[in-house]
């Protein structure tokens, strides 16, 4: 089963300047000119008051662990037990993502612990923003 | 909405429940709404709307020869048929029809003739959830457990005991794909799902459908069935990743449906004496106990651990086995409904004594959506 690729995203119009980032190695989000805030996932106006004045920035790549499981059964390109988790960026939005680096516990995985950015190509065209247990 | 101006004269589910090896998924609405149709002392000829999830109001409604003036397609997962009682409610008081039916069925065990649920790879799912493994509701829904739980101080064996309480209530029930009896250690060392959640604290997969007949207050009074009223409303949506929830302490769906039906209705908690909470899984019913404001989420795990929530309890939940143990087509919204039904017809097989008000409260998609349905049958 681990033969199977993971889903692969395809970019749109949208989201193109995401994946270009982290084919580039940065993890860009995007922010509202008018009230600040920082949002995810893209798109080129702003949720939280509807301004088109928004611009892309460079993310840290730093994080927290939001939540998390531990997900035993098979899928496409994962060998079970691997976590799915929601991690929570120093800039405040969230993101899902696998916590990798780490063995697959709950002990290892805890709460609210730090994280940074891994990315993990894919192929040419998507490189995937992963995250491990931030080192010092 | 006014309150208890359009009622339920005709309820059913499906002739079997469970395993159905022997029906599609467009017979099962086909099955449930005759039933319903029977229930109700009606023809399919009488019905003039028209609600369905999933499968399009069109389909139906030409399987089963029914011309409708009123339809609704809402498909918001689980809780759609919460939100067709809703609108169907509004269509009646305004004068668009007269005699609503609300069909739902899934042949989510031998999946014959399903419609299939895509995600396409260019969605904000498909590009930002489903490449890190997300595959069924059993990878997805639980994701926020572990963070309600650290932030409530609710302990795994209170999460446990929401199977286990269920369990109890399903023993009553005939119609209940699970009736042995568990205990909180044999939840705990059931298969592991997805880590919080093991397998006793996930839903069933099993086929069936269920159909509801609604109809003014006015004339529902010369329906064969005792009218159960509808006497508040709410729906809400949130978003169809639950990594972008705004928390994980609580769902807005639930914070916003369910309070609105309480104040439509007019009634505090003290007053409900029957309560369903959609529960896909064992969490559910905790976030549900909060978001409705029955209690701070604080107190949830203990209040139910402390068998609040069982038979003879003080507030008689999930009181069918809910979908952890009764039955889980996939969208068991509908099944929630009915049992409210039943409790408030005061022909349930695990039937509270003299209960008038029933709250049922539904979830869609993950967190995506939520639904709220308070019944009663004392038309004041």
């Amino acid at each position: 089963m681990a033969e199977a690729a993971r889903a692969r995203p395809k970019p749109t119009p949208e989201t193109q300047h995401f994946w270009d980032g982290t084919k580039a190695g940065e993890l860009r989000l995007q922010r509202c000119d008018e009230c600040a805030k920082s949002y995810f996932p893209p798109r080129p106006f702003c949720p939280g008051c509807g301004s088109r004045k928004v611009s892309v920035f460079k993310a840290s790549g730093k994080g927290k662990l939001y939540s998390y499981v531990i997900h035993h059964r098979p899928a496409p390109g994962f060998t079970p037990p691997y976590s799915i988790a929601v991690v929570e960026l120093d800039e405040g939005p969230r993101m899902m993502s696998n916590i990798v680096d780490c063995p697959q516990t709950p002990d290892a995985l805890e709460l609210d612990m730090p994280l940074e950015i891994k990315f993990e190509k894919l192929d040419e065209q998507i490189t995937l923003p992963l995250f491990r247990p931030a080192k010092g | 909405m006014r309150r208890n101006q359009v009622a339920i004269v005709g309820a059913a589910e499906t002739t079997e429940l469970g395993v159905i090896p022997n029906m599609s998924q467009i017979q099962l609405h086909a099955d449930a709404a005759l039933n319903a149709i029977k229930d109700a002392g009606l023809k399919l000829s009488d019905i003039d709307g028209f609600a369905t999830a999933v499968e399009t109001p069109q389909q139906i409604c030409h399987y089963l020869g029914i011309t409708p003036t009123w339809v609704d397609g809402t498909s918001v997962g689980g809780c759609s048929f919460m939100l067709h009682v809703r609108h169907a409610a509004a269509a009646i008081e305004a004068g668009l029809c007269k005699t609503v039916l609300i069909t739902h069925a899934e042949s989510g065990k031998s999946n014959i003739g399903r419609t299939p649920r895509m995600i396409g790879a260019d969605s904000l799912n498909g590009q930002f959830e489903l490449p890190y493994g997300v595959t069924t509701p059993a990878s997805m829904f639980p994701i926020p457990v572990l963070r309600f739980m650290k932030t409530h101080g609710i302990t795994h064996e209170q999460l446990a005991m929401v199977a286990v309480v269920q369990r109890e209530w399903a023993g009553k029930n005939p119609r209940a794909t699970m009736k042995e009896p568990i205990t909180v250690a044999d939840v705990l060392n059931s298969r592991m799902i997805a880590y919080p959640l093991r397998l006793f604290q996930c839903c069933l997969v099993t086929d069936g459908g269920g159909a509801l007949i609604l109809t003014s207050a006015d004339r529902a009074k010369d329906f064969p069935q005792k009218p159960v009223y509808i006497l508040g409303t709410g729906e809400s949506v949130e978003t169809p990743m639950v990594s972008q929830m705004e928390t994980f302490n609580s769902s807005r769906a639930f914070k916003v449906a369910g309070p609105l039906a309480f104040r439509e209705a007019g009634i505090t908690h003290k007053d409900v004496d029957h309560l369903m909470i959609y529960d896909a899984f064992a969490h559910l019913p905790l976030y549900g106990l909060g978001d409705l404001g029955f209690m701070p989420y604080q107190e949830t795990g203990k209040f139910i651990a402390d068998g609040n929530t069982r038979p003879g309890g003080k507030l008689p939940l999930n009181t069918n086995g809910g979908g952890l143990s009764y039955m889980h087509s996939g969208m068991y919204g509908m099944y929630a409904l009915q049992e409210s039904v039943r409790q408030m017809r005061g022909i349930a097989p695990a039937q509270v004594p003299d209960a008038k008000i029933s709250v049922c409260h539904g979830v869609g998609g993950m967190f995506a959506a939520s639904g709220t349905i308070i019944f009663t049958n004392e038309k004041s």
